[in-house]
């Protein structure tokens, strides 16, 4: 077969946007639906995830509900229910950008997954070091803030990493709901150059590098975190 | 608030747009399934293999196909596949093929990881025993791998299921193409995302569910 990598630099037809133009504008609503979604994900996951671990059951309850409600639907499903249901359901959402909606859907959709990392690292944890806190007269607010949360966060690092970088792939069905995102291009840069396997070599090497370069700098941070003696800490 | 109206669900609506997707769906499933684990053994052997030509191209695989996002793999290989063979082919026959090649990276991490949870004296006493290779792994260790890993390989067909919705890319009238082509034609896309919500919902949340009493027996036993 023959490559043909030119069409690259050739206008989509506005007469000043390029294919590359447009990748690249693409590669960037891809990191902004991932990061933004990852925020989400992060701070949902991490209460839900530490709720499920408290003493009391009506919290501990609750949270496991989140978790298996937004485990258990297809993340494309909850996508279009974020997209085309909730706004109609809840009139005023209909000003927000589909952007938002996306980032909620894909940011609740992986907090779940986040809540369950975090619920076994602090479960990891021996049941002696809550003791200790509740015994030094912390309360079991401080015990977790001081005590817990510190250890169960750094234990949960690598598992998170590959949630992050899950996150970046499966920021790709975006697509479904016209996000102008890497998919998107793809498909579309497909049918209009009928250059697949170039563009889509080019969005795949995209995708990969995304997901490496967020592989490398958390593992970085675990390297700067990491606790003498503990997992990890002897590396 | 809008009124929803459920009125256009009835059997017919099932008969006339669900069954075939949700058939399709779960063919999908099982057959990436079955293929998955299969290929995914193979895979997790060669990539504990001791050598190199088996391993790298193992492990370059499994690498590969974890770090591309399911969607790109499936336009990947609805785009390749017609390109290699030179005849075009169906969206769902695709899927099928796509998902298997794409499972079986995943299910060959989860073998890998039950083969190397078997104690190393059992494949010894194999040996020792005067069993082949072939033997000691079919008769001894693949047998304690995939029960040890039955709970997780499960728990990846569930998501399995959940991915298999991912085919509306390539437009294969799976489960969830079953909904909104129903939601468009009668003119109730909300109505109709909400029920898919709430079907796929009751299928995962079951099936999980089972998965946590088996998982429980085989805990008791062990």
């Amino acid at each position: 077969m023959n490559w043909e990598w030119q069409f690259f630099l050739r206008d989509i037809g506005d007469g000043e946007t390029t294919y590359l133009d447009w990748m690249i504008s693409a590669w960037g609503w891809t990191l902004a639906v991932a990061g933004c979604a990852w925020v989400v994900a992060l701070l949902f996951g991490s209460i839900i995830g530490t709720l499920r671990t408290v003493p009391n059951r009506w919290l501990a309850g609750a949270a496991n509900a989140w978790v298996e409600l937004f485990r258990n639907i297809p993340l494309l499903v909850q996508i279009f229910l974020w997209y085309f249901v909730v706004p109609t359901l809840v009139p005023p959402l209909q000003q927000v950008p589909s952007f938002i909606m996306v980032v909620l859907g894909l940011g609740f959709f992986t907090s779940a997954r986040v809540a369950e990392q975090v619920r076994a690292g602090i479960q990891s944890l021996s049941r002696g070091q809550r003791n200790a806190g509740l015994a030094l007269g912390l309360t079991l607010p401080q015990t977790y803030r001081f005590v817990l949360l510190p250890m169960a966060f750094r234990i949960v690092l690598p598992p998170l990493t590959s949630e992050a970088m899950n996150i970046i792939k499966n920021s790709s069905v975006a697509f479904a709901v016209s996000i102008s995102e890497l998919t998107m291009f793809a498909m579309q840069a497909q049918e209009e150059t009928s250059r697949g396997i170039e563009v889509y070599l080019a969005v795949t090497s995209l995708y990969i590098v995304s997901t490496m370069v967020v592989n490398r700098a958390l593992a970085y941070v675990e390297t700067r975190v990491r606790v003498p003696g503990y997992v990890g800490g002897g590396k | 608030m809008s009124g929803l109206d459920l009125s256009f669900f009835n059997l017919e609506l099932v008969s006339n747009y669900l069954l075939k997707g949700f058939i399709f769906s779960v063919q999908l499933t099982l057959i990436a399934m079955v293929g998955g684990i299969v290929f995914g053994t193979l895979l997790a052997l060669m990539r504990l293999s001791s050598h190199p030509w088996l391993q790298w191209p193992a492990t370059l695989y499994v690498n590969t196909m974890r770090s591309i996002p399911l969607v790109m793999v499936i336009l990947w290989f609805f785009l390749l596949i017609p390109f290699l063979t030179g005849k075009p082919m169906g969206a769902e026959l695709s899927a099928i093929v796509t998902f298997t090649a794409f499972e079986a990276a995943y299910y060959s991490e989860i073998m890998r990881a039950g083969i190397q949870s078997v104690a190393r004296g059992q494949v010894y006493a194999g040996y020792a025993l005067g069993l082949t290779y072939g033997q000691t792994m079919r008769l001894v260790v693949l047998p304690q791998a995939f029960r040890n890993m039955l709970p997780i390989l499960l728990t990846q067909t569930i998501i399995l299921f959940q991915d298999t919705s991912l085919v509306y890319a390539i437009g294969a009238y799976d489960l969830l193409r079953g909904f909104t082509t129903a939601g468009r034609n009668f003119n109730r896309p909300v109505e109709a995302f909400l029920l898919a919500t709430v079907v796929y919902f009751v299928i995962c949340f079951s099936l999980s569910l089972l998965v946590k009493r088996l998982q429980a027996r085989i805990a008791i036993v062990r």
